[in-house]
């Protein structure tokens, strides 16, 4: 059973800084979590009440919702999306979505940052149609 | 403790029996998440009604009505400026939707050794084709270009990798790459449009956005009745007309691409 472990003083010194480095991240920043992000709606937004889909769908799921409206109207030119309350809505990410939700940098961004994604829409959509600069 | 291939055996056997039974419930589980996922009433996605529809969508250049350059001017500038299409002052980075050419170069081949003034010094407009057969469309390794049933010719932009095989392919010249990010050289921006981003290809759409909403292709509504737009598969057609009545002709007819535009000359 037991056998004779060789160099035991520089093994166990060598795990053991190891493990420290490998585990830094976690007790660095231990108990320091970032706050969720305090989202800000619009006035149009905020009148509008629901969204294109129940608000709990849209926040966990709006990026397929999106890769569903993109290859709709791109491949199959349908451009009406019509919800399940029957309300009909263009499919479009700077004419709909960001025209309602007009302000990037207090909705979006803050939710993108926190959870440190960085969606590439905006290299072509217009993020906010109204604006102007 | 001494370990035997017998017992070894014994303990994988009843461990791989007791996991099969032990876990039915917890996939059970799962799966019935993923059930209800699929519950939710998938909302509908339709066309607008007013959308207009063609079986063949084709277009049809009268060039005797646009004799000068000052005549395409609005067309181009229609198109480029709701587009979003940038200006580069760089030849080898411009961008073109539509753009004019001289009758050699539109079309190769077709011209006579001694051809007529006319002719020779008429700008001509010139656009993507939207061929029945387009090779950029074998071309692309990723499907990002594509023909629509309506026989568009479109792009998928998120899709395209820059590999430009496509303009490699397209005997008409009607596809240019973005070198650059073309926004800083968008001399007014659509904020209805999208603009691109750098290293995809882009080309004209025949304006399938507008087709979507009722309306005619920008150039076509520029042209003051110079250029017609309509479905080539229907013999009562505007276009269909048009040809039953004149002499057209198409650009590099011999390659087989069989472009969707047509030109009176």
């Amino acid at each position: 059973m037991s056998k004779k472990m060789y160099n035991k003083e520089q093994v166990v010194a060598g795990l053991v800084i190891f493990v420290a480095l490998v585990s830094f991240p976690f007790w660095y920043n231990f108990g320091k979590a970032a706050p969720a992000p305090t989202l800000e709606l619009t006035k149009e937004a905020k009148a509008a009440k629901v969204c294109v889909r129940p608000t709990e769908y849209m926040k966990a799921e709006h990026m397929q919702l999106l890769d569903v409206w993109r290859d709709t109207v791109v491949r199959e030119g349908k451009r009406i999306y019509v919800n399940e309350a029957g309300k009909a809505f263009n499919m479009s990410l700077s004419n709909t979505c960001l025209d309602c939700h007009s302000n990037k940098a207090e909705f979006c961004d803050r939710c993108h940052n926190y959870a440190s994604v960085d969606p590439y829409c905006y290299d072509c959509h217009i993020d906010n149609p109204k604006e102007t600069k | 403790m001494e370990s035997s291939r017998r017992k070894f055996l014994k303990v994988a056997g009843i461990s791989a029996v007791g996991m099969s039974v032990g876990t039915r419930p917890v996939l059970d589980a799962l799966a019935a998440t993923g059930g209800e996922h699929g519950e939710i009433k998938s909302p509908e996605m339709v066309k607008a009604e007013n959308a207009l529809s063609a079986v063949h969508w084709g277009m049809v250049i009268d060039t005797r009505k646009l004799q000068t350059a000052a005549d395409l001017e609005p067309l181009i500038e229609a198109c480029h400026s709701i587009h979003n299409v940038p200006h580069h002052e760089l030849k080898r980075q411009e961008i073109k939707w539509i753009w004019e050419t001289e009758f050699q170069h539109a079309f190769p081949g077709t011209g006579t050794q001694y051809l007529n003034e006319a002719a020779q010094h008429r700008p001509f407009l010139v656009l993507c084709n939207h061929c029945q057969n387009p090779p950029c469309v074998r071309a692309c390794p990723t499907k990002a270009t594509f023909q629509r049933e309506d026989g568009l010719v479109l792009m998928d932009f998120h899709r395209c990798i820059g590999c430009r095989f496509c303009m490699a392919a397209c005997p008409f010249g009607a596809r240019s790459f973005n070198f650059r990010d073309p926004r800083p050289f968008i001399p007014e921006i659509n904020k209805k449009f999208p603009t691109r981003s750098k290293g995809v290809v882009e080309k004209c759409n025949f304006c399938a956005e507008r087709l979507a909403e009722g309306k005619m292709p920008a150039c076509v509504e520029a042209s003051k009745g110079a250029i017609a737009f309509g479905d080539l598969d229907n013999p009562e057609s505007e276009v269909r007309k048009l040809l039953k009545e004149n002499y057209a002709i198409r650009r590099k007819e011999t390659l087989g691409t069989e472009p969707s535009v047509y030109y009176i000359v």
